[in-house]
């Protein structure tokens, strides 16, 4: 065990074998499979950020699908004003608007609405985290509290069908930066900017992580109170760290919603929410490669099980959660241990044999 | 008299590094600490000794802000009331407290642990793009090698033993360079050599600041302290040295005395 700390990174290794893969993907697989991929990869970014909040800091949060909804629909904003050009949107036209709202005028602007992509989720959580983590409130009782903002964003969504297209969401864009979405070159550069946004999320979710402020994440984990008595004001952390996540949710949002065309209320419900944190866990929380890889890999087993039992895939997801819960707490990840194992399990063997 | 005051007339070496002054501690109805006061010196050991539910650790916990006082105050170097601070600034101040469980950060390594103690800017900003300087590093090894770990610093906690948690816990309080030290119960769940080792690391450490213990083991509390404070039910029964108050009558009645009984 001495020469351990010489030895690279093994999750550091699987998260450059992902981005390998992804990088090569769109040259060998058809365009359909690399929507999807690109899809996939918003979900790994936002597993990025949870890993950060769960993994390493211990917050739970089950409300991340308001931080990624936030920037789709900032971002839909956008997509939405272009595609109706001089005209009032269609939704709204259908509910007896007249007149576009106020709040929607700035996101005419593409640069504006890519600030507000990270700005909205940000505020939000700075406020919610704010007064949460001051007032001392954690464990199950800010899960519980983060999962109803999931619930209270989604009913605010469905209610104000006049501003926000209600539940059937955001939808029939046409173009970007004037570029048609529906072009291959679009979609090829859309999946290439979410890679791009994907591995950069990484380097600095690694670089944090290796840095003080990083094991600080670990300690307040590990024991919140000796991290104060330590002479940290501990809240400051822990909303750093919720704005940072809410951040990253909200770029994968921006980012989801321009390669998807869509963005509901459906999406940022409690459900979504909680299989976010499912990618999390199957791929091995505090890692930050395993969750990639968990968002990945969950969410092409997925769309198979889907293509082939249109009926049952939901109960896929759940018998996968349960066995990885039961035999690989780690994750996915933790399976890099095996060959460590089976060499001792054979070298100890080995040993009773001779003697 | 002020603060400040107190300086001009009789000079800063006479301000108690620190002072309970009449300190009420309550839990809904239930008096934890009734009037309780003392002074602790510079350099001084103290012992804070006398039956479960005294109050000991009660009024530990106040003096690192994990209690609220209902009355009185607690003052630190003759001008901090740290009765009315968080906690986190209590520790900037230089108090450091031990928790009678050892809590140590099992994620992280023995090395960053003692990094996180020995940091002295805690901001955001500090905590992602500095390193810790030369001198704090060369300090950290310093106190590892003091307590014993530094041959382990790239080992996680959990493969430490008891003993070996607690010290690594001295350890992180030594390295924050603590002028107040407060200990809950250092050498419970020790052996005889582990806490004859802990003996010799406080007196040490004595030599840079000061240290309040809470403990139970009486030949441990003799062999160190300065000084001890016995509470009963909440109140101060009697202070001096161990010799003085082990002779007062009444401490032996309600504490000492029982040990040798049963």
């Amino acid at each position: 065990m001495a020469g351990k700390r010489f030895r690279p990174d093994m999750t550091v290794v699987l998260a450059v074998c992902i981005f390998l893969f992804l990088a090569v993907c769109p040259f060998f697989l058809s365009m359909f499979r690399v929507s999807l991929i690109g899809k996939y990869m918003c979900y790994a970014i936002v597993a990025l950020g949870l890993d950060m909040i769960w993994g390493y800091t211990g917050i739970l949060s089950l409300g991340h699908g308001v931080y990624f909804g936030l920037g789709a629909y900032c971002m839909a904003m956008y997509l939405k004003l272009e595609a109706s050009g001089e005209s009032l949107p269609d939704f709204m036209i259908w509910s007896g608007q007249n007149s576009l709202p106020a709040f929607w005028k700035p996101f005419a602007n593409p640069v504006f609405a890519m600030a507000m992509v990270v700005v909205v989720p940000v505020l939000l959580a700075v406020i919610i985290g704010y007064l949460t983590f001051l007032n001392r409130i954690r464990g199950v009782y800010f899960s519980i509290l983060s999962q109803a903002l999931a619930m209270i964003l989604s009913v605010l969504l469905i209610g104000s069908q006049e501003y926000t297209g209600g539940s059937n969401g955001l939808t029939n864009f046409t173009t970007m930066f004037g570029q048609s979405l529906s072009s291959p070159a679009m979609k090829i550069r859309l999946y290439y900017a979410a890679f791009i946004a994907l591995v950069v999320i990484f380097i600095i979710c690694r670089f944090l992580v290796t840095r003080r402020i990083g094991k600080i994440f670990i300690a307040i984990r590990d024991g919140e109170n000796r991290v104060r008595f330590t002479g940290y004001n501990t809240a400051v952390y822990k909303v750093f760290v919720y704005g940072l996540s809410a951040a990253i949710a909200g770029i994968a949002g921006a980012l989801y919603v321009s390669q998807v065309g869509i963005i509901t209320p459906a999406d940022v419900n409690i459900t979504p929410s909680v299989e976010m944190i499912i990618w999390v866990a199957i791929g091995g929380k505090g890692t930050l490669a395993g969750p990639m890889l968990g968002a990945i890999l969950v969410n092409a087993l997925k769309t198979a099980a889907s293509e082939q039992f249109p009926e049952l895939w939901s109960y896929f997801l759940g018998i996968v959660f349960i066995l990885v819960i039961l035999f690989m707490p780690g994750g996915f990840v933790s399976l890099r241990s095996i060959p460590g194992k089976l060499r001792r399990k054979f070298a100890k063997t080995a040993k009773e044999e001779y003697a | 008299m002020t603060a400040a005051e107190r300086i001009s007339s009789k000079g800063a070496a006479d301000i108690p590094l620190l002072e309970i002054d009449d300190v009420s501690i309550q839990f809904g109805d239930f008096k934890a600490i009734s009037h309780v006061s003392t002074t602790v010196g510079k350099n001084e050991i103290r012992f804070f000794i006398g039956p479960n539910g005294a109050g000991k650790t009660t009024i530990l916990d106040a003096i690192c802000g994990k209690n609220q006082v209902s009355g009185g105050r607690i003052v630190y170097k003759g001008e901090y009331e740290v009765s009315r601070m968080k906690e986190y600034v209590i520790s900037n101040l230089g108090i450091g407290r031990k928790f009678q469980a050892p809590s140590v950060f099992n994620g992280i390594t023995i090395g960053e642990n003692m990094e996180l103690a020995a940091a002295r800017k805690h901001t955001l900003y500090s905590t992602t793009f500095h390193r810790l300087s030369k001198e704090k590093q060369e300090y950290i090894d310093y106190c590892l090698e003091f307590v014993g770990l530094i041959d382990k610093r790239f080992k996680y906690p959990t493969r430490l033993s008891h003993g070996e948690k607690q010290w690594l816990e001295i350890g992180m309080l030594m390295a924050a360079r603590p002028e107040l030290m407060l200990l809950d119960e250092p050498v419970a769940g020790m052996g005889r050599k582990e806490t004859e080792k802990t003996a010799r690391l406080l007196e040490k450490i004595k030599k840079e600041c000061s240290i309040i213990v809470v403990e139970h083991d009486m030949q441990f509390a003799r062999e160190v302290s300065d000084s001890v404070t016995v509470f009963h039910e909440g109140r101060v029964l009697d202070e001096g040295t161990m010799d003085s108050v082990s002779k007062n009558q009444t401490v032996i009645d309600v504490y000492l005395g029982r040990g040798g009984e049963s």
